[in-house]
């Protein structure tokens, strides 16, 4: 019907009809969006106005990608110093500069036997900034090892393992884990003396349970540790195929485990609550109502209660409910007091790294040389005190013990489920006295353990054991004798002060002092042939 | 109560699995199997089948190079050969502890810088934390007469070569 088409007119007739090129609406448009382009791709992109109200500053935590793991608002306890010490995030940045460090790295170094030295000569030497770059590397990885222990042992004393958070203890401990595996493996890379005999003897720790299955008689048919050894290094010893298997494991198996490890950890921190935080740091408030200012409060976003929020269908989930405007007195805006504080954490972490990289080189020995191994071969600190324990027998002392802690660490929140104290560093103060006498008896322990075997040796230097099976020497370190000393030390805690909480403060501040001692050791009074010195300068000159 | 009520009325009876729940289960089972196998397929590439090391086997020299009661050493063999009234062995010098490379002293007994193992003249452990002696390696003699030392093929100690 072509009536009714006429009488329609489409949608492009009702648009004004240009008549000159200057009435152009279209260009006008055109001309006015040009204009406009600057605000409206800010627009597009952030989706609320300057955080000047409690409403733009909330929004500017939640509709960003990067802060939305963050809550809108965070409790007072959370950013007071004690809390954390700013541990994790110093950790996390320590991981960004490392990532970035590292990428800038790769341009020069290549992985090949043949030129990864000569390439660490030229990064040192001949590349613009390659020399601070690589110091900035190394010391943030040596820093990042050192802030995870201590983030650690932050979470353990303020009892932050604790129900609901146990989960993210665990994720916590895989992360140590990969974060030693990141280091060794960068060891390798710069090819020198002592990355070569620190990771060959690396590797065959990894073969050692060899000696358990040699000793059982079965490694013929079941040989885990020829298997592991020939995983890691491709080969019988350390070469080429060794070098490339650390490179891709350092640049990109770990780096991405990691990531994601960081980012489930995070995330779960925000899911199970928040930092743990003390029933006295909400007290006299919790049964208080909470003022609510119908404005939106200062115009910093300090102390207000002006976020007003409705967790509508909350209610219906099963489990709890967010304690919906509970604690808000106690409360500040994430966006800008939480900020200012992570920006501090990470301006202070990142002026450490770049201080510490100008005024200290990392240290670069002879290039590589297969025929003559490095005396003493000490590995980086952190495995010092694994080295000690080596020397006495490498499968108790490298594999055995390390997965004993390692698991006995991550098994505390399952075994210790007190509920009292969470939040409160050392769960008051009679965690703090235990604590004391726990160091206090593992300095005893392990002082005096060394002290004995430097001084009388060990089983095989005595008359009456040196024939002792094999089997002997490999399960009777004297870090099997710690480890036992330490449990049975614990065990008598848990009962004397019926507490299971006390019990793992032993166990733990134990398992930190021994292992800061042995670390020490093995790194001033320990020197060729991995002889006792007092100090490096009675080392015998080669 | 006959043995057929019993089983009616037993759990396995009484909580029904309908066919559809085991056809559901065994998709899940079957994802979750072929995953895992083809992981640990994937898994076995990085595990050598041929190592890349040349050098392992190697000719030493003709027997009447050696003099009797001489001592030789092979740098990248890591490798002492021996001569005696009793013929031909050969010992190697890497640490059985962790793999650095046990000195050899006049006295002709050995010492590993890194962790102080001691071993004797024939290698047997001494001192330290090294789990066994130093390995005694396989000597054979080729048909063109060379004497042959293979640094990967373990002998039993004390075992010598006539050559």
């Amino acid at each position: 019907m072509p009536e009714t088409q006429t009488s329609q007119p489409s949608p492009s007739e009702k648009k004004p009809v240009a008549r000159h090129i200057g009435d152009d609406g279209a260009m006008r448009d055109f001309g006015r969006n040009l204009m406009d382009t600057p605000r409206s791709f800010r627009d597009s992109m952030i989706r609320h106005g300057k955080p000047t109200s409690d409403r733009a500053r909330s929004q500017t935590v939640f509709t960003n990608f990067f802060l939305h793991v963050l809550p809108v608002r965070t409790h007072l306890h959370s950013i007071k110093l004690t809390t954390t010490f700013g541990l994790g995030v110093a950790t996390l940045v320590l991981f960004i500069i490392l990532c970035v460090t590292g990428v800038l790295l790769m341009v020069y170094y290549k992985p090949s036997v043949d030129q990864a030295y000569a390439s660490m000569l030229d990064i040192i030497h001949v590349v613009p900034t390659g020399r601070l770059i690589r110091n900035v590397h190394r010391w943030s990885a040596h820093a990042m090892v050192f802030c995870v222990i201590l983030h650690m042992a932050r979470a353990f004393y303020t009892s932050a393992y604790k129900p609901p958070r146990q989960f993210n203890w665990v994720i916590g401990m895989a992360l140590f884990a990969v974060t030693l595996g990141l280091s060794f493996t960068g060891y390798l890379l710069p090819w020198d003396q002592l990355a070569f005999w620190a990771v060959t003897i690396g590797a065959n720790i990894a073969q050692s349970p060899q000696e358990l299955t040699d000793a059982i008689g079965i490694t013929q048919y079941f040989d885990p540790g020829r298997m592991q050894k020939e995983l890691l290094l491709g080969a019988h010893y350390v070469g080429q195929e060794a070098l490339i298997r650390f490179y891709v494991l350092h640049v990109m198996v770990l780096p991405i485990v990691t990531s994601i490890l960081i980012a489930v950890h995070m995330w779960r921190i925000r899911k199970d609550g928040g930092f743990a935080r003390p029933s006295a740091a909400d007290m006299g408030v919790s049964d208080a109502t909470p003022s609510m200012p119908a404005t939106g409060g200062d115009s910093r976003g300090g102390e207000s209660t002006g976020l007003l929020k409705t967790y509508g269908l909350m209610g219906l989930m099963k489990g709890k409910t967010p304690a919906v405007n509970l604690e808000l007195r106690n409360t500040i805006m994430t966006w800008p007091n939480v900020m200012y504080v992570i920006g501090a954490v990470a301006m202070v972490t990142t002026l450490a790294m770049l201080l510490l990289g100008v005024l200290a080189d990392a240290p670069l020995s002879e290039m590589a040389n297969p025929a003559v191994p490095e005396n003493p071969a000490k590995a980086p600190w952190y495995f010092l005190g694994l080295q000690e324990l080596v020397s006495y027998s490498a499968f108790m002392g490298g594999v055995g013990i390390p997965a004993i802690v390692l698991l006995g660490l991550m098994l505390v929140p399952y075994l210790d489920r007190e509920r009292e104290d969470v939040g409160v560093w050392f769960s008051g103060r009679e965690g703090r006295r235990i604590a004391v006498i726990s160091a206090i008896f593992a300095t005893i322990a392990t002082v005096g353990m060394l002290a004995f075997t430097v001084r009388f040796g060990w089983l095989r230097n005595w008359e009456a054991t040196a024939r002792v099976p094999q089997i002997v020497i490999t399960v009777l370190n004297p870090g099997t004798i710690f480890v036992a000393l330490f449990a049975a030390w614990s065990v008598l805690v848990v009962r004397r002060k019926q507490s299971t909480r006390m019990g793992a403060i032993a166990l733990f501040t134990c398992f930190l002092v021994s292992f800061a001692i042995l670390t020490y050791f093995a790194t001033v009074h320990r020197g060729p042939n991995w002889d006792f010195f007092w100090s490096q300068s009675d080392w015998p000159v080669h | 109560m006959n043995p057929n009520d019993q089983l009616q009325t037993s759990e396995r009876f009484t909580t029904p699995k309908t066919r559809r729940d085991f056809l559901g289960l065994a998709a899940a089972w079957s994802a979750v199997g072929a995953f895992v196998m083809g992981m640990l397929g994937a898994m076995r590439l990085p595990m050598p089948s041929v190592f890349p090391e040349s050098d392992t086997k190697v000719k030493l020299g003709k027997p009447q190079d050696f003099a009797a009661g001489s001592t030789t050493y092979f740098a990248p063999q890591r490798l002492w050969l021996y001569r005696d009234s009793s013929g031909f062995h050969a010992i190697s010098s890497v640490c059985t502890h962790l793999g650095c490379i046990a000195e050899r002293s006049e006295a002709g007994d050995f010492h590993c810088p890194c962790h102080g193992s001691r071993f004797d003249a024939v290698g047997a452990v001494t001192a330290g934390p090294a789990p066994k002696g130093l390995m005694w390696v396989e000597l054979t003699v080729s048909p063109e007469g060379w004497l042959v030392a293979d640094t990967l093929k373990e002998t039993e100690p004390g075992k010598t070569l006539n050559a």
